[in-house]
């Protein structure tokens, strides 16, 4: 399995993630799913202006990289790029990427799923959140850990 | 034996600092640990830093209790994560 983390500043060039995995994907991929996150614009009826995510140099792209090997133990994934953005991000820019390609694609939408399920809980950023009445650090959803949780019990599309 | 204590997001906001430099006895743990932090910070800062959802990584990696600090670990306090 090729695996790709970044964590950059930069914005997310989807074609040219998307361009680069096609140059270099063996024949046996049928299946290419991409997921991109968005800063939403609104939050609890408050108005959110912008996002600051902050992470742990080294620590949170071992994070990522465990999440993506328990992908790789559940489903048969050829190719696993995540691209997470960090700094101050404004309403509607991109925040993360992830792009998964497999032979199938049941394995490449759960896999894609499941992965950022994991990025919501298990992987080491923060997130502060400016509205026009003040700003506060975020903390994962008792539905983004719902969702994660949901994994653990078996899934019909997985490998074994 | 020296090590560095570093303090991401809501905590470094709290503390007021990123990262700090501390001396601490041989052998140490974070009772010993807490205790240096305890002379230096508010009630305030060390009830945060104490708080049941804060989690401690040693040399980047998450650790679990007892904790023994070696000289020149990099430990961290880490408020509730959340990343995508």
């Amino acid at each position: 399995m090729h695996v790709s983390v970044r964590i950059q500043e930069d914005d997310i060039w989807v074609a040219d993630e998307y361009r680069a995995l096609r140059d270099r994907m063996p024949g046996t991929i049928g299946a290419i799913a991409t997921f991109i996150g968005l800063v939403r614009d609104q939050q609890a009826d408050d108005e959110v202006l912008s996002l600051t995510i902050e992470h742990y140099p080294g620590m949170t792209e071992q994070s990522i990289h465990t999440i993506v090997e328990s992908a790789g133990q559940r489903w048969p994934l050829d190719d696993v790029v995540i691209v997470h953005r960090v700094g101050e991000l404004a309403a509607h820019e991109q925040i993360v990427f992830v792009q998964v390609a497999a032979g199938h694609r049941a394995a490449a939408f759960a896999a894609c799923e499941f992965l950022m399920d994991y990025l919501k809980t298990d992987a080491v950023f923060w997130k502060r959140e400016a509205t026009p009445h003040q700003t506060r650090w975020l903390e994962s959803s008792a539905q983004d850990e719902s969702r994660a949780r949901a994994w653990k019990t078996p899934d019909p599309t997985e490998q074994n | 034996m020296d090590i560095d204590v570093l303090f991401f997001a809501s905590l470094r906001d709290v503390v007021g600092a990123a990262s700090i430099s501390v001396q601490l006895p041989v052998p140490a743990g974070q009772r010993e640990l807490l205790a240096v932090l305890g002379e230096r910070f508010s009630d305030t800062v060390m009830q945060a830093l104490q708080a049941e959802n804060v989690r401690i990584s040693v040399n980047k990696t998450l650790a679990t209790q007892p904790l023994s600090y070696s000289d020149g670990d990099e430990i961290a306090f880490l408020p509730p994560i959340t990343g995508g």
